[in-house]
């Protein structure tokens, strides 16, 4: 017997934390991001915030890519629709909606633009699949960087050069400091994964996997492979959308080189070192892409003594580090972290009794 | 109930489908036999709306449908298996099953998103509508949680026609149902096949290489062979059928 396993009700055996691992791991992350937040220091806070909206991003990839199964390598152009949207709709809009009011109907907007675009750009899934859908994504990515560093709309945009974005202000509080958006970014990050849960486990993300597995099953069963797609896009491309408003918030100036195929590529790449199709596979990939290179370069620090002149190897060193996880992620643990931590808590669940 | 008139289909040169008119009438077992290669499956498939027929037409409760994809075939109450299971592997039992309540349900993105209020009732519904007319009816409490790679072949098919249940289908088509299992699971099966006709008074449309299990259940069988309907009538009718008996041992032969 599996202990903490048996349910007595249908609700509580269809309940997203139904065994008292994940109620204890839920409410011991929470419980620990309110002291993080309290407490950290400045530059921890910044790491968090990098990982909570890349986090935020990283889930609405793995909706589309995950869960549905369509490959995409153009999502930082998502992001970077949603950081632009903010930005030029808070420029413009400023003295006709209350600053205070002005988050509320930036954020839903942007959300909307990006799902919108995001259906356009699903287009070509409803006839190639793989490294076809991969490349007509790519494309994408490069046309919406290229139409926002257009001289032609640089009075919106900025341009090549960049433009300086808004502080959220929610009802008057402005959220000027890290800290402060720390505190924002947590909590959308974390209604977000929630959302992103209770889709899977109903009708809508079950269509989904469905289309994953087996199209044509999936059609059978009278799921239209036309309207899951595109709802599929539609809603990655949203959550994309919401981490650029974010970044946005977060950064006092974009560029549109942040959200070039780097970023696309940081996205997937996240997906497959957590775990693809797995709800905490975002939290435990985003974890490793943000920390490592943090972590090569205070090593690289702490070996050449802070000496300036080798801390142009940082950056190499990185990007090498960053091939190689992949590397090893997908020869030896193509299931990512998520599958790890599986194993550790069904051995866990077991003990003292045989390993399985 | 589902009615075919005059289906033509070829792939290249290949005639699949020379002509076949017949008719599933409601609440009754419908049998389409035939050796390897006749057809069936190329029937079942533009049935189900996979292959667009050159000429003919399928009409449904009287509907024409030649037309439809077939996940709107799906939303009128047709449902099928696969000769080959088609199963959502990565998923459990259950998992799969409730994929067969999809065109139930009315939660949208929104919903799901939130999951409490109409989300949370409908797929407690649906959980509860499952356990009791599917899980329970086929006997298979015991497994609804385990993921389909972990169950032997004849458990598998059993959860197929789960799912297909699942849909609360007008008609049901069976590709094959028993092919590959031993006698057991065939006597199994075909008890299923009965209590859903008695129970749930579907329409079954049911494709088979099994002889004997074709003339104990069903009230009415099409013969095909190299995809021309060579004889159709009650089972009794059909064994007597000269064109039916050479192409039987023809095709042992
Ligand atoms: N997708 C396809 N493309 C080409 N030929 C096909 C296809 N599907 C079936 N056929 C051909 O159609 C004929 C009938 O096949 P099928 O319907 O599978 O027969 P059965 O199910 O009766 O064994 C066979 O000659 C087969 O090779
Ligand atoms: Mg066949």
């Amino acid at each position: 017997m599996i202990n903490g396993n048996l349910k007595a009700t249908y609700a509580a055996d269809e309940r997203v934390l139904n065994n008292s691992y994940k109620q204890a791991f839920v409410y011991g992350t929470m419980l620990a991001l309110a002291f993080f937040a309290a407490f950290a220091n400045e530059y921890m806070i910044l790491i968090a915030c990098k990982m909570g909206i890349l986090l935020i991003a990283v889930v609405g990839v793995n909706i589309l890519t995950g869960y549905t199964g369509l490959v995409s390598l153009g999502h930082g152009a998502f992001v970077a629709l949603g950081a632009y949207t903010v930005t030029m709709l808070d420029n413009g809009l400023t003295g006709i909606i209350p600053n205070q009011f002005m988050f509320f109907v930036v954020v839903p907007i942007a959300i909307a633009v990006t799902a919108l675009i995001g259906v356009l750009v699903g287009l070509p899934s409803l006839r190639v699949k793989g490294l076809y859908l991969a490349v007509a994504t790519l494309a994408a990515n490069f046309i919406v960087i290229f139409l926002i560093e257009q001289d032609a709309f640089a009075p919106w945009t900025g341009g090549v050069v960049g433009i300086d974005t808004p502080d959220a202000n929610l009802l008057g509080w402005v959220l000027d400091t890290n800290r402060e958006m720390f505190i924002l970014i947590s909590v959308v990050a974390f209604t977000s994964l929630l959302a992103a849960q209770n889709l899977i486990r109903t009708r809508v993300g079950r269509a989904f996997i469905a289309i994953r597995d087996r199209d044509y099953s999936a059609e059978i069963l009278g799921i239209s492979l036309l309207r899951y797609k595109l709802t599929s896009f539609a809603l990655s491309a949203a959550y994309c959308g919401l981490a650029g408003a974010m970044f946005a918030f977060f950064y006092s100036r974009i560029l549109p080189e942040q959200f070039e195929l780097d970023l696309s590529l940081e996205l997937v790449a996240a997906l497959i070192v957590g775990g693809m199709g797995r709800t905490m596979g975002p939290v435990f990939g985003v974890m490793v892409i943000v920390m490592m290179p943090e972590v090569i370069k205070v090593f690289a620090a702490y070996f050449t003594g802070g000496d300036a002149a080798s801390a142009r190897y940082i950056s190499p060193l990185q990007e090498i580090a960053f091939g190689l996880l992949l590397v090893f992620f997908l020869l030896k643990e193509p299931l990512g972290i998520n599958h790890i931590t599986d194993r550790i808590l069904r051995a866990a669940n077991r003990w003292p009794f045989a390993r399985g | 109930m589902l009615k075919i008139e005059d289906l033509h289909l070829s792939f290249g040169g290949i005639k699949a489908l020379q002509g076949i008119s017949f008719e599933a009438k409601p609440g009754e077992i419908t049998g389409v036999i035939g050796p390897n290669g006749a057809g069936k499956t190329s029937l079942f498939n533009a049935i189900s709306g996979f292959y667009k027929p050159d000429r003919g037409k399928v009409y449904f409760e009287g509907r024409d449908i030649t037309d439809l994809s077939p996940d709107k075939r799906a939303e009128l109450g047709l449902a099928r298996t696969f000769q080959n299971i088609a199963l959502f592997r990565g998923m459990t039992v259950l998992d799969n099953i409730k994929l067969g309540g999809h065109t139930r349900l009315k939660t949208n993105v929104w919903q799901a998103l939130r999951y409490f209020g109409k989300a949370q009732k409908e797929e407690l519904e649906l959980r509860r509508d499952i356990e009791e007319r599917v899980i329970d009816f086929l006997e298979i409490d015991h497994i609804r949680k385990y993921p389909i790679t972990m169950l032997p072949y004849g458990l598998q098919k059993r959860v197929e026609l789960g799912r297909a249940l699942a849909m609360q289908p007008k008609v049901l088509m069976l590709d094959e149902p028993v092919a590959g299992m031993n006698r057991e699971e065939t006597a199994d099966m075909a008890r299923f096949i009965l209590d859903v006709q008695e129970q749930f008074g579907t329409t079954i449309l049911l494709v088979e290489h099994d002889m004997h299990m074709v003339m104990d259940i069903c009230s009415h069988i099409v013969v095909l062979n190299f995809g021309q309907q060579i004889a159709s009538g009650t089972p009794a009718e059909v064994s007597g059928n000269e064109d039916v008996i050479e192409a039987y041992l023809g095709a042992a032969a």
